[in-house]
């Protein structure tokens, strides 16, 4: 025989029993319920769920179905066969020591020592870890606002097809803050220029969204900003509309979701043009658009992260969202 | 001239004297020698077989990853203007860079593939069954552990694959519930990618993850070793029967005999 280590006996722990399996199959409707946006299968999965964790608890609590513990020096009678598990009090009283004369209740130095070094050990874990896990964490929510981005003069945007533009969002931090943003000039409307800003972020899960159609890369040039980095701008074709290269999402030229997985359509976004010149001034997401460029009808919302719903029901799953 | 038996049995001893003594020195203030023994020479099931080397292995590729990996930080520059370059001069121009690197990269999928191996041949024996159930929970802290080591990692090259795959990675973190948004800003470092993002996932890669590892490796050998290895399900000793008797072949003790 192999000598295994280690506790012999019986183990201590619940008896095998189907419950969990019925837990576990609840949890899963419930969260292909949750996936699929079906409320009524999340509800079926949630019933099946809690009764099933509800029975499984019990049985645990209760130590109902675990396996009768034999205690080899007493032959099970009929009265240790009635308690599943024997109480050894209950059949030897001797077994818990009676105590005659009550001893005073004194407060000894040792439980005052062990309490004090854990205090002082709590005080001094304090000290040190909170200053360290605000600066470990707060950073990454702190003045992360955006900044305005000058993204060169309005004449460069010429009416009609979406041009590539690429700037800096934050020109401190250098060349890893380059976005790119489709802007498509729809003309004058009511004597104020029309433009729609399209941010290149897909919206399924953050990769490059490229245009459908043709880049026209020969005639790409660079415009100079008051910032210092330039801003680049290639003209574009026949767009059709986006097409991501990560999962094949794809948006029409208003930025709504056509196919794929991405969730909403296309963030956007404000501008201003000031001395001729096109600012960006800060992004939103955008639901859905109805009608097209200056007529355009568009459900706005709050700048939420790729793949975050910011309408419909799942949009409750998202009651917060961290600085932009 | 060939040296007399008495005197060659002398120089033996000497020799081994010179091994016993700082051994035995080290083995009275620390009692290592004896621990070591102990692991080296405890019993495991007579059957084990080659699956039970899998653990093994994935430890093998661990500690791999280890070495090479403090090597190629020898030489990684973790800053969003260098990274790239920093990781072409290891390919291209440093001695034997190249080789490192590529057992780097390669070793970590096959240190997370035979994580799988490992934790399948577990599951298939039911090794994870009493009293073993918290080894069990202590694997599973592992593997997720080492996914995150993995992901980390990914992001260092710099290159367009690993920034969007990371991209892509956060964002899959973000799509979570409630708290998805805030744990992706965490990693991200802020609203978006950017210089914070890749010195927090070096740091990650090179301390963090890996001392986790470290810790819960060695919290796994110890109950290993404490608990003993379970026999294969197909095991007639296992199941209690006598050992079947064993027809020694070829020079005793050097070879496996034969069952009659
Ligand atoms: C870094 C990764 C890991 C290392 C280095 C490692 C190492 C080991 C080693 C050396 C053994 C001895 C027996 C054998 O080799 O089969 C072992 C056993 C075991 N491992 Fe792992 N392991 C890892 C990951 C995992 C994972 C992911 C799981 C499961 C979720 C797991 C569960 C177990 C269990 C339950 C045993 C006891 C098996 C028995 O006694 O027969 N381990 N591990
Ligand atoms: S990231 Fe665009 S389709 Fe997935």
């Amino acid at each position: 025989m192999v000598e295994t280590k280690g506790p012999t006996g019986p183990p201590h722990g619940p008896a095998p029993s189907l419950w969990p399996l019925g837990f576990a199959i609840g949890l899963t409707v419930a969260l292909v319920g949750l996936v699929l946006g079906s409320w009524s299968t999340v509800a079926v999965g949630a019933v099946l769920l809690l009764a099933f964790g509800f029975v499984w608890a019990r049985d645990v609590a209760t130590g109902h179905g675990a396996p009768p513990v034999v205690d080899e020096p007493l032959a099970p009678g009929p009265e240790s066969a009635r308690h599943t598990v024997p109480l050894r009090s209950d059949r030897d009283a001797d077994a818990l020591p009676v105590m005659e004369d009550e001893e005073i209740e004194t407060y000894p130095r040792s439980a005052f020592l062990s309490l004090s070094t854990l205090g002082l050990g709590g005080v001094i874990t304090g000290i040190v870890a909170a200053p360290v896990t605000v600066f470990a964490v707060g950073p990454a929510f702190v003045g992360q606002g955006e900044e305005e981005v000058d993204i060169g003069p309005l004449d460069d945007y010429p009416e009609g097809n979406f041009i590539v533009a690429t700037f800096l969002a934050r020109p401190d931090e250098g060349e890893v803050s380059r976005r790119t943003a489709y802007v498509r000039n729809n003309g004058v409307v009511d004597g104020r220029p029309s433009l729609t800003i399209l941010s290149n972020r897909c919206v399924h899960l953050g990769c490059p969204v490229q245009v459908n159609g043709l880049s026209l890369e020969g005639q790409k040039k660079t415009v100079e900003v008051p910032e210092g980095p330039t801003v680049e701008l290639t003209p574009t074709e026949a767009a059709s509309g986006f097409g991501c290269p990560c999962h094949g999402g794809q948006y029409d030229t208003e930025g709504n979701r056509t196919a794929g997985p991405p969730v909403r359509a296309l963030d956007r976004f404000r501008y201003k043009i000031r001395d001729g010149r096109v600012i960006l001034t800060s992004s939103y997401s955008v639901g859905e658009v109805d009608g097209q460029g200056a007529e355009a009808v568009i459900k706005a919302y709050d700048l939420a992260m790729p793949s975050v719903h910011v309408d419909g029901p799942e949009a409750i799953l998202y009651p917060f969202e961290p600085p932009h | 001239m060939a040296t007399t038996a008495p005197r060659r049995r002398r120089r033996q001893s000497k020799l081994q004297q010179a091994v016993d003594i700082p051994l035995d020195w080290l083995e009275e203030r620390s009692g290592l020698v004896g621990a070591t023994k102990y692991f080296l020479f405890r019993k495991v099931p007579r059957d084990s077989s080659w699956w039970h080397t899998l653990g093994s292995a994935t430890l093998t590729a661990f500690l791999v990853q280890a070495g090479t990996g403090l090597i190629l930080a020898f030489y990684y520059k973790p800053d969003p203007d260098k990274a790239y370059e920093s990781i072409q001069h290891i390919t291209n121009d440093l001695t034997l860079g190249w080789l490192v690197r590529g057992m780097h990269r390669w070793g970590a999928s096959v240190f997370i593939i035979l994580m799988f191996f490992h934790m399948a041949r577990v599951f298939l024996f039911g090794a994870y069954k009493y009293p073993r159930e918290l080894n069990w929970i202590v694997g599973v802290l592992i593997l997720v552990t080492g996914m995150l080591e993995g992901f980390t990692g990914y992001l260092l090259p710099w290159d367009q694959t690993s920034y969007w795959a990371t991209v892509v990675g956060i964002n899959i973190n973000a799509s979570a519930p409630f708290l998805g948004p805030f744990i992706a800003q965490f990693l991200r470092g802020g609203a978006e990618i950017g210089t914070d993002t890749l010195s927090r996932f070096y740091a990650l890669h090179m301390l963090a993850v890996p001392g986790a590892l470290f810790g819960l490796i060695g919290l796994h050998l110890y109950l290993v070793i404490r608990l003993g290895v379970s026999s294969p399900p197909w095991s007639s000793e296992g199941a209690g029967r006598d050992r079947a008797e064993v027809k020694p072949t070829g020079r005793a003790g050097l070879t496996r005999g034969r069952r009659v």
